[in-house]
């Protein structure tokens, strides 16, 4: 594991890590604020996802990881009313700027949601769907690349047989890592993963957690979770956010055994209340 | 306690009684209804139905053909008019414009639509169409039978759609798919038999109306399939058969009765069939 | 600090520090009474202090059993994991107190038949006296989270260590005098590096308090006893 060294316990919460120059910074966050309406659900919000690390967003319900995670990808356009404050640079560029092009961003940044959202088509189709709307593959190019993406989400050797039937048919983890083979099919450089283990079983979660391990070579990650051994398990970077302020952000190495600040402290150790 | 108990029981024992009553009262209107048209219509049903035209009074023979032909002519177009309008206005009240006022004002001038009386549909064609265009038509029947499609498609359409998780369009969006290939190759798929039975039920809805076809196609007595002439249908012509003392007519008036009946009958099952093929998915 | 949601959680690791504290005791009452024993030349007293060890291990046990199981029911975190890893550590150390003051109770048992030199305890004596309140110093810091009193252990080992290299030379002198003495004082000499090696593991004790408190390990070398003549 690229494990970040721990570094001195530290009176500011949030600093950065001890080798940020390791790995560049891919998505930088900079003093995002974030509106439902009139009430401001993310506060000044700055932080980097290192390149091909997996950066953990923990905090409880309604604290504002995953809209945050709903920003990076500008899905939130989707919502009338609900709008976005600061910068958000993906390689220099601020996708929050009226000039991006959304569709062309969540090409770049995909997502994978809580629940398994297969769609109501056959595994192939899932698959190529995404393809042929960038690209016009031969046959046999987009036959190679969806069996490359379902290899990638580890899902080639339980599907191959039957890849014409419908993707509802699959189990819930199977179904899971179909969404996973789907991002992974179109080529993005970050993938959100928004509780992905959350409806599954263990050996499920365990499946889909190796799957992001070895998806950090390739992409940059960023996973909300509820399950603070799992963002223990799987990422490198941890940040913990309450009412929509960042409490405490660090390498997951530190924050999970002496994090800074006594809120990231009582919330980790389940003493919140 | 237990008196408490007692009273409970009983009142509840009451409330079902109403309810099972009230159950069986409508399904006895209903057998009722649908014994006497077989006990009616099903003597007047033979080949000659489906293949001759509508007899003169006071002869004996006949059928119905040009009413029928007429009636699927008639449907067939206010269906191709109708339902692609429904389908837009609802596509555009789920998906583009969920949020918009004018959907909204949409939905509620439809519902108004929904519920208006067929006999102003008909009146309001008979004013745009048939007095401009001098004389009834099938295209002006065709037209208020369109116009009650629409309401129906639209709010099927948009009622399937809003039942589409939002996951899975926002799943569609993470894509980088744009909001047309979103609609078209998500939203309707993952809709597309509930999209269907509504569209069945539209068709079921008109095949039996009467009153917007008295003032718009009219009747007509022989062989036309002009649609800018009168062309007969089935309802007129049951209207117009039944009140008159010619038994051949009344028969014929019965057969036809039943004919919609069943035709509806078959669709509104078919619908359901459909309906629940999708839900067992 | 403030509770867990789930009070069993509390429960738990509370039992782990009274476990800690009952051992403290014990090890402490074993050391004085091998030392009394040695002093004494008490055999029956050596026999009880010996008698007691076998307490301490199944104390010993019992924490590292419960620190398991709180582990894997409920994957502490933070604070609460490294009181978890803390009392096995600890509870570790605690268990080889007593076997040392153990192993001292046995030489004294040994080597009362044949006493010879009663100026050759002196030197023991007060390397158990800075041993003695090395241990209560470094059992209070761990029951109250006391990270500078744990430091202060941390730092004074080096003066037990001095003193065992002045004991050497004593005991060294005494040999070189009168060859009759050579085994008597090789099990003081051996009682000596016991006394030494429970100062060794006060040392371990207050590094983990350190660890407990702070989640970091003392990173500066310790400072060590300058003028050693015996190989470590």
């Amino acid at each position: 594991m690229n494990a970040p060294t721990v570094n001195g316990g530290g009176s500011v919460a949030i600093q950065p890590p001890a080798d940020t120059a390791a790995r560049a910074v891919k998505v930088d966050i900079r003093k995002v604020d974030f509106f439902y309406g009139a009430n401001k659900a993310l506060k000044d919000i700055s932080l980097p996802l290192h390149e091909n690390e997996v950066t953990a967003f923990i905090g409880p319900s309604g604290c504002g990881k995953s809209t945050l995670l709903r920003v990076l990808n500008r899905m939130y356009d989707l919502y009338p009313n609900q709008r976005a404050e600061g910068e958000v640079l993906l390689d220099g560029e601020n996708i929050l700027s009226a000039k991006q092009d959304a569709n062309l961003l969540r090409s770049k940044v995909g997502m994978v949601f809580q629940k398994p959202t297969p769609f109501p088509m056959t595994i192939f189709e899932n698959i190529a769907f995404g393809i042929r709307l960038y690209d016009k593959p031969s046959k046999s190019e987009l036959e190679g690349r969806v069996e490359d993406a379902l290899r990638g989400a580890a899902l080639w050797n339980e599907v191959k047989d039957k890849l014409h039937t419908s993707g509802l048919g699959l189990s819930g983890g199977q179904q899971q890592r179909l969404c996973i083979a789907r991002t992974v099919a179109i080529q993005p450089e970050v993938i959100l993963f928004d509780e992905p283990c959350s409806a599954l079983d263990p050996i499920s979660t365990a499946k889909v957690e190796e799957l992001i391990d070895e998806l950090s070579a390739k992409y940059t990650i960023a996973i909300v979770t509820h399950n603070m051994q799992q963002a223990a398990r799987v990422s490198q970077y941890t940040a913990f956010m309450y009412l929509g302020e960042l409490i405490e952000y660090g390498p997951t190495n530190k924050l999970f055994t002496t994090p800074s600040d006594k809120k990231t402290q009582d919330y980790i150790t389940g003493r919140f209340g | 306690m237990a008196s408490l108990y007692h009273s409970r029981k009983r009142r509840n024992a009451i409330a079902m009684g109403l309810c099972v009553g009230a159950t069986g009262i409508g399904l006895a209107w209903l057998f009722v209804i649908l014994s006497t048209l077989l006990w009616n219509g099903a003597g007047g049903i033979n080949l000659a139905v489906f293949t001759q035209m509508t007899p003169p009074p006071n002869v004996h023979g006949g059928g119905l053909l040009n009413a029928i032909v007429g009636s699927l002519i008639m449907t067939t177009i206010g269906i191709a008019i109708g339902a692609p309008i429904g389908l837009f206005a609802g596509t555009y009240m789920a998906e583009y414009g969920r949020y918009e006022k004018l959907t909204t004002v949409t939905r509620f001038i439809n519902d108004i639509l929904l519920s208006a009386p067929s006999i102003i549909i008909g009146l309001f064609i008979y004013g745009a169409v048939v007095v401009p265009m001098h004389g009834f038509s099938g295209i002006a029947g065709a037209l208020a039978l369109a116009v009650i499609v629409i309401p129906v498609v639209v709010r099927t359409t948009e009622n399937m759609l809003l039942l589409v998780p939002q996951q899975l369009r926002e799943a569609a969006t993470g894509l980088g798919l744009p909001r047309s290939v979103v609609v078209q190759k998500v939203a309707y798929k993952a809709a597309k038999t509930g999209l269907i039975t509504g569209l069945l039920l539209a068709v079921a809805r008109i095949s039996g109306e009467t009153a917007p076809l008295l003032f718009t196609a009219l009747s007509n007595q022989f062989w036309s399939i002009d649609l800018t002439r009168e062309i007969a249908n089935l309802p007129v012509t049951i209207n117009n058969f039944i009140n008159n003392p010619d038994p051949n007519w009344k028969r014929l008036a019965w057969a036809g009765a039943l004919i919609i009946t069943f035709a509806v009958l078959a669709l509104n099952i078919a619908a359901r069939a459909i309906g629940s093929r999708s839900a067992t998915k | 600090m403030t509770d867990h949601t789930v009070r069993a959680y509390d429960r738990e690791l509370e039992t782990l520090g009274q476990r800690i504290a009952e051992m403290g005791g014990i090890a402490e009452r074993m050391l004085s009474d091998a030392m009394d024993a040695l002093a004494k030349l008490d055999v029956d007293l050596a026999k009880k202090t010996i008698g007691v060890d076998p307490r301490l291990d199944a104390l010993q046990r019992e924490v590292e059993d419960n620190a398991i199981l709180t582990i894997a029911r409920r994957q502490p975190m933070a604070v609460d994991l490294r009181e978890c890893v803390a009392a096995i550590r600890v509870s570790g150390d605690l268990e080889r107190v007593g076997d040392l003051a153990k192993n001292i109770a046995k030489r004294a048992a040994k080597i009362a038949g044949e006493a010879r030199l009663p100026r050759g305890i002196v030197g023991l004596k007060s390397m158990h006296e800075l041993a003695a309140m090395q241990l209560k110093d470094v059992l209070d810091a761990y029951a109250q989270h006391d990270v500078e009193r744990a430091r202060a252990v941390w730092t004074r080992d080096a003066e037990l260590d001095a003193l065992e290299d002045s004991v050497f030379r004593d005991l060294l002198t005494f040999m070189m005098e009168d060859p009759r003495n050579i085994t008597f004082c090789t099990h003081l000499l051996f009682c000596s590096k016991n006394i030494e090696r429970i100062g060794d593991h006060t040392t371990n004790i207050a590094e983990t308090v350190i660890y407990l408190v702070t989640g970091e390990a003392p990173q500066i070398e310790r400072p060590k006893g300058e003028t050693s003549m015996v190989k470590r």
